[in-house]
């Protein structure tokens, strides 16, 4: 899947922000922020970084992505949608009553979610458990990415499984790190500090790369710096925007939880900054 | 009783403890299947799987004091094939990482197997912190988990190579102290499965784990004052044999159930919800009632808790007068 140019990865981010705007508003509730926020990390994943193939989910050379903050998987189900997993019109079923997109992803109930989550700081040991299995089959060319929120890292789970993975010298993990500072209750430095992150990782034995997370270009280019780390588990810590894409969502974190989604017109509008590029372009239908 | 090839139950019998008959099955399970790996959190030898770990050094990973982790990496070792057995003491694991489990392993699907060490009161000096008895509980409410606890340590070892062969998630339960070995190597286990190991007609006594050696004793103290007990061994929990256990209860038409742990949810709650649904009767439950317990040699305990022969026969005669 590495036919795109990366000004075509931008747009195509851009689609799939609509789409997590849609779907939202279809639903009447979930996360906003963080899936748009992310939308450019989960592009760059399915367009050009995983190895993987939609016709056929459980090929058993694939990369695997797990997502550990399952409240972002609007963004997860628009990508792999636009990806051809599924038909985009199945994402307006998200959070409906017998739909494959369950409120946070459950794996068996879709052909390509590797976990179920929603419970936070379970993604990293399971990525060391997915990791060890490869080791002791002797499937060197495979990589497990993790996609993790930073309030998550309020978790000990999460630090249990930082341990093990640097004394295994896990190298096929990739972890990304969604550093957008926001959790439900405030900033995260307000509801629980997190700084210095880049020293605690490095503390716990992980190569470290900071990059900005809404940049294409850095995001695939730290993907790479990754899987060239052999003796250490990579750490990407992705600065992004909460709310990138829409002007007045950015930075803010009541449009983190649920119960804040946009009424129909405040959808419109989110969705008109979208379509507009706030602005620079005619939307389609206007 | 010839029938399932029990031992003949002596007050004085060969002992040994249920987390040793693990040890030995997880390590022919693994010399079966090279996908049967295993973790552990910072207790190996305690736990027994130490045999494995040097039969199989490159399947085995230790995880240190960290429990949730401990489960959560047993997930990823499922999702990629493997069969992983995570061990700890009981009141650590499932005690203290119920969430990852529920998500991770029961709502995931994926077949991790759960060995909880050292659990009961009969864990003894170390006290009521490590004396787990919410475990069945805790386990069996979560749905797709299967729950064992078998009577022996011939009775772990077939346990633990079934549930490498089973597709489910599962959760073993053994103990710390030896106890009788009651059964033989012909004895019959099956997951799923309940043994009737003592007929009668009078009363139907279930019980699970290292107590079937007391309610098969209690059965002969009742058999000389003229009272007619089964005794049915429940080494899984759930799935619950129902049909086995209502056949019993339809021709006795009273119950007792023992087991080392709080009957609230456990051995003695399942039942409950069964007959409760079924076919009610009289009905005696056997074991931790709401309460934690305490330091002292096994045996005090089990004595001071009620959980020996003696006072399931006194609960026998209370149920029948």
């Amino acid at each position: 899947m590495k036919n795109l140019s990366v000004e075509e990865l931008e747009l195509k981010a851009i689609e799939i922000r609509k789409d997590i705007i849609r779907m939202l508003e279809r639903a009447g509730s979930g996360h906003s922020a963080g899936p748009l926020g992310l939308a450019d990390i989960f592009t760059a994943l399915y367009f050009d970084i995983l190895k993987h193939d939609p016709n056929k989910p459980d090929w058993d050379q694939r990369d695997i992505l797990l997502l550990s903050n399952g409240h972002c998987v609007p963004v997860r189900y628009a990508t792999m949608a636009h990806a051809g997993y599924f038909d985009k019109k199945e994402l307006m079923t998200l959070r409906q009553f017998g739909s494959r997109l369950q409120g946070h992803p459950e794996r068996t109930k879709l052909p390509g979610m590797e976990n179920t989550s929603g419970p936070l700081g379970c993604g990293l040991s399971q990525a060391c458990g997915m990791t060890l299995a490869m080791r002791m089959n002797k499937d060197h060319h495979r990589w497990v990415y993790v996609v993790m929120g930073d309030g998550e890292q309020d978790e000990g789970n999460v630090w249990e499984a930082a341990m093990l993975a640097s004394k295994y010298r896990l190298n096929n993990i990739i972890a990304i790190t969604d550093r957008n500072n926001i959790q439900i209750d405030g900033p995260t430095e307000t509801v629980m500090p997190l700084e210095d992150l880049k020293d605690k990782w490095e503390a716990f034995g992980w190569h470290v790369i900071e990059i900005d997370g809404n940049n294409m270009e850095a995001i695939i280019d730290a993907c790479a710096m990754g899987r060239a780390i052999v003796e250490k588990p990579v750490m990407i810590l992705a600065h992004t925007i909460p709310g990138k894409g829409v002007d007045f969502m950015e930075y803010d974190f009541h449009w983190h939880g649920m119960g804040q989604l946009p009424d129909a017109e405040v959808a419109r509008k989110a969705l008109h900054e979208l379509r507009t590029l706030q602005g620079k372009i005619r939307s389609e239908h206007e | 009783m010839s029938d399932l090839r029990l031992v003949d139950i002596k007050k004085d019998m060969e002992n040994e403890a249920t987390r040793k008959g693990f040890g030995r099955g997880l390590k022919s399970a693994g010399e079966l299947n090279e996908n049967v790996v295993a973790a552990c959190a910072d207790l190996t030898e305690s736990t027994s799987m130490n045999l494995f770990r040097d039969a199989f050094p490159d399947r085995f990973v230790e995880i240190g004091v960290a429990e949730q982790n401990l489960v959560t990496v047993g997930s990823g070792l499922a999702a990629m094939g493997k069969i992983p057995f995570v061990s700890s003491y009981a009141a650590f694991s499932p005690g203290r990482n119920w969430e990852q489990i529920r998500t991770t392993i029961c709502l995931n699907d994926q077949p991790v197997k759960i060995v909880g060490s050292h659990a009961g009161v009969s864990v003894g000096p170390d006290g009521a912190t490590h004396q787990m008895l919410e475990d069945i509980a805790l386990m069996r409410v979560l749905p797709n988990m299967v729950v064992v606890v078998p009577g022996d340590s011939l009775e772990a070892e077939k346990a633990t190579l079934a549930l490498a062969e089973d597709k489910r998630p599962g959760y073993l339960r053994l103990a710390r102290e030896a106890s009788p070995i009651i059964t033989t190597e012909q004895t019959p286990f099956e997951i799923g499965k309940a043994y009737v190991y003592s007929h009668g007609m009078d009363v139907t006594i279930i019980s699970t784990g290292t107590m079937t050696y007391q309610a098969v004793l209690a059965a002969e103290m009742l058999f000389k004052d003229g009272i007619d007990a089964e005794v049915v061994h429940v080494p899984t929990i759930k799935p619950l044999d129902a049909v086995t256990i209502l056949q019993s209860v339809h021709k006795t038409k009273a119950v007792i159930t023992v087991e080392e742990a709080q009957i609230n949810g456990g051995l003695g709650g399942a039942v409950a919800e069964l007959l409760g649904e079924e076919f009610p009767v009289k009905m005696k439950r056997l074991g931790m009632r709401d309460r934690f317990g305490e330091s002292g040699k096994p045996d005090e305990l089990l004595e001071h808790f009620g959980l020996t022969a003696k006072h399931i026969a006194l609960a026998a005669h209370h149920i029948l007068a």
